[in-house]
């Protein structure tokens, strides 16, 4: 098989993505959604919905276009690339998880509607920020026909908007995915985060005096599935992010000048300049080579190749939102200048399911003490 | 041309099978890694004699044009020998600079009459060609050549020194970058290339010591050298236009070459195998936490490269920067081959001190391979003028 393998239709996504999210997302317009509180408007969603995103990963039979999530990856790296905010992400995630590791009935149900525009998100991160998804310590406690829901979960994105909610719980000792619905949790029990990517809409959800009934727990716990579907996703918004943070770096580089000199001709500035291009062009060959392996349903050399991806493209993006902000001088240092905006996705995305030094860590034994 | 899946199957079991039975023995000398640290005539001799006996094979040149020495078929075929060559881990074809630089040159805009002349030459290395680009005292800007060749009769005559050449005492041809003009509008209009014979009166190369302690390059005089004006490729004065099409060549930024090994392979599995054995502290290396993370990072980048490699075959997912990959080649290999050799050292131990030699790891090849691997990130513009390159034409920063 190809390392890299690229069909026609997600060649067409990548060209309507770009174009969409160039056309829907200039710099002026996330500074303006920054400020209101959801991380999209209602007529952008719908407009995604329409262009038949919501369903792309999901079955034909639930109304979904039976496309791989390698499919969704052209549209989460152009969002990436103008660091357009909405719940695209979150809500493919949940829906993955429902594919995965969901029956027949909780599909039927869940993926029709997430299919037909509504939103949803997934709770699996804890206070304690571990990134192992099993190492958890919210509850779900059998009481008749429902489980009883404990404890807290973090990083609950577009949580206020999403018509259901994937959470993990403890469960008899296991750590299992149950689904709540947007009325099953009480007012008060979602607390906005502070986070340090703008964009992002980050909320506490207290699980404390939730109940749902048993038949929301999802048969399967496929969280190897879903840690490599969160990776591949925010590989792709890192591999987006890069060329968008690139060009800021760019174009200030051939405007601004310094001693009668455009500042990009300084050597100091050119050559790390050049350093990011070739670390985008890395990421994007680890990106598209992990989808082609998880859409060819390759679990092993999928999970090296997304652990890759993401400790090569994290440390990458994180490099090139500092030196964006260092490149800009005085005007760097301002919240006005759109570096900051970048250098804050960079470490959004690097502290989110796994940073490098964490993934290296676990690809060591995949790739050094294999049989020689 | 169109090629069945059943042709290509059975070229590649074809081509597995005689590299297979004729990868030559294990000479009892240490064999250089690429064509710029041949220094001794047995090292050449067992070079020259192995690309001989692959041309005649016919697994080189296989996509040149078959009326001027090549095998007129399809590049698939030529990559599937390639592949085989690095499977079986035979030795380089030594006569890199006619292979893959003044070979495609030459085959791109040279005359019916000098690609008769040369091509098969260079693919059956009879004819071993050299390069006469950089100066002493102008490395990478090859643009302030000052190597003289001025036109009397039917002849020119050089003067002035070329640096670097590289096989220059085994060549019988230079392309040679020289002034046959001053006082232009600028230094590259009075530039002229030539394909220039070695055997010329006044042509001296002279062999240079290198960092390693061996020879491998040449510094080659030019003293009143008589040349044939027939010599001249192109025109006169338009020898830079000819230079940069070299080096698009040399870059690897075009295909053409004529295919096969240009240096001995040095693959990240050979440092993992390498981190096996040698020892830190009386453990295996590769134990060691600090290693295993710097292991990993050198694997992640090596794949970076081998599937960089793979990104032209994806026109659709060529960045807004769509140079970029092909342009960066040389750069990126070089740099990560450097950091490979020194990293290799560094799991050595005290051990890591020493140099060629029975006492050391592996014969001391590591501690050798890392010196010479400067070859690559100096030769054909340094490391620091590729970014230079790539950050003025790719991302169209200011000079």
């Amino acid at each position: 098989m190809a390392a890299i393998e690229f069909s026609e239709e997600q060649s067409m996504l990548l060209e309507t993505a770009a174009d969409f999210c160039r056309t829907h997302s200039p710099i002026d317009a996330v500074r303006i959604q920054i400020e209101q509180e959801h991380s999209t408007t209602p007529e952008l969603w719908q407009a995604m919905a329409d262009l038949g995103w919501l369903g792309v990963t999901i079955p034909e039979q639930y109304g979904g276009l039976g496309m791989s999530l390698a499919d969704a990856v052209p549209i989460v790296e152009s969002m990436g690339r103008h660091l357009m905010g909405s719940p695209y992400v979150a809500t493919t995630l949940a829906a993955q998880a429902l594919i995965t590791s969901g029956n027949e009935e909780q599909k039927t149900h869940w993926l029709s509607e997430i299919a037909a525009g509504a939103p949803a998100s997934l709770a699996l991160t804890e206070e304690d920020g571990n990134w192992r998804l099993q190492e958890i310590t919210a509850t779900a406690t059998a009481n008749g026909d429902a489980l009883t829901l404990a404890g807290s979960k973090c990083f609950v994105l577009d949580a206020t908007q999403a018509k259901v909610v994937v959470a993990s719980v403890m469960l008899d000792g296991v750590a299992r995915l149950v689904l709540i619905q947007a009325d099953q949790i009480p007012s008060g029990a979602l607390a906005r985060e502070v986070v340090i990517d703008e964009t992002r809409r980050s909320y506490t959800l207290q699980l404390d005096g939730i109940s749902v009934p048993q038949s929301q727990l999802l048969d399967g716990a496929d969280f190897v599935a879903l840690e490599q579907a969160a990776m591949l996703l925010l590989v792709a918004e890192m591999s987006g992010g890069l060329a968008g943070v690139l060009h800021v770096i760019i174009d200030y580089l051939t405007t601004r000048k310094q001693f009668d000199q455009y500042i990009g001709s300084y050597q100091s500035l050119k050559h790390p300049t050049v350093q990011i291009l070739l670390s985008m062009e890395a990421c994007r060959s680890h990106l598209y080579h992990a989808a082609t392996l998880m859409a060819a349903g390759d679990a092993e050399a999928a999970e090296e190749a997304v652990r890759m991806a993401k400790a090569q493209g994290s440390e990458a993006f994180a490099f090139a939102g500092d030196r964006a902000v260092q490149f800009h001088g005085g005007f760097g240092f301002t919240y006005e200048c759109d570096a900051q905006l970048y250098l804050r996705r960079a470490l959004w995305c690097q502290y989110q399911f796994g940073d490098a030094a964490y993934h290296r860590e676990l690809l060591a034994p995949l790739l050094l003490d294999a049989a020689v | 041309m169109s090629v069945t899946q059943a042709e290509l199957h059975e070229f590649e079991q074809q081509a597995d099978h005689w590299f297979a039975e004729n990868k030559p023995a294990t000479p009892d000398f240490i064999l250089p890694e690429t064509f710029m640290e041949v220094g001794t005539d047995q090292q050449f001799e067992y070079l020259r004699d192995w690309q001989n006996k692959v041309y005649e094979a016919g697994y080189v040149g296989m996509a040149w044009p078959k009326e001027f020495g090549g095998g007129g078929m399809d590049q698939v075929f030529q990559d599937i020998a390639t592949r085989a060559m690095a499977k079986h881990r035979v030795p380089f074809l030594p006569n890199t600079i006619g292979l893959n630089w003044a070979g495609p040159l030459i085959l791109h805009m040279g005359t019916q009459a000098e690609k008769q002349k040369y091509i098969k030459g260079i693919l059956s290395a009879e004819d071993i060609w050299c390069q006469g680009f950089s100066e002493p005292d102008h490395g990478s800007d090859l643009g302030s050549a000052q190597c003289r060749a001025v036109k009397d009769g039917d002849e020119y005559i050089v003067n002035g020194s070329k640096i670097w050449t590289s096989l220059g005492s085994y060549a019988k041809y230079m392309i040679l970058l020289a002034r046959t003009a001053t006082g232009g509008p600028n230094k590259y209009a009075g530039l002229s290339f030539f394909l220039a014979p070695m055997d010329a009166a006044g042509v001296e190369p002279r062999p240079i010591k290198k960092l390693t302690g061996e020879y491998g390059f040449c510094q080659t005089f030019f003293n009143d050298a008589r040349i044939p004006a027939s010599s001249l490729m192109g025109k006169e004065g338009e020898g830079w236009k000819v230079a940069m099409a070299t080096l698009t060549f040399e870059r690897g930024a075009v295909g053409g070459q004529a295919g096969g090994l240009s240096m001995m392979d040095l693959s990240i599995n050979d440092i993992v195998e390498l981190a096996r054995r040698a020892k830190r502290n009386g453990r295996p290396a590769i134990e060691d936490p600090h290693v295993r993370g710097q292991l990993v990072d050198l694997i992640t980048e090596s794949r970076s490269n081998a599937l960089m490699a793979t990104r032209s075959n994806v026109p659709a997912l060529a960045s807004d920067w769509p140079t970029s990959v092909s342009m960066s080649g040389k750069l990126r290999s070089s740099e990560l081959k450097r950091r490979m050799c020194q990293f290799a050292i560094s799991l050595q131990g005290a051990n890591g001190a020493r140099y060629v030699s029975r006492d050391a790891v592996d014969g001391g090849m590591w501690q050798r391979s890392y010196l010479n691997a400067f070859s690559g990130t100096i030769g054909g513009g340094t490391s620091q003028i590729q970014h230079n390159i790539i950050g003025e034409r790719v991302l169209g920063l200011p000079k």
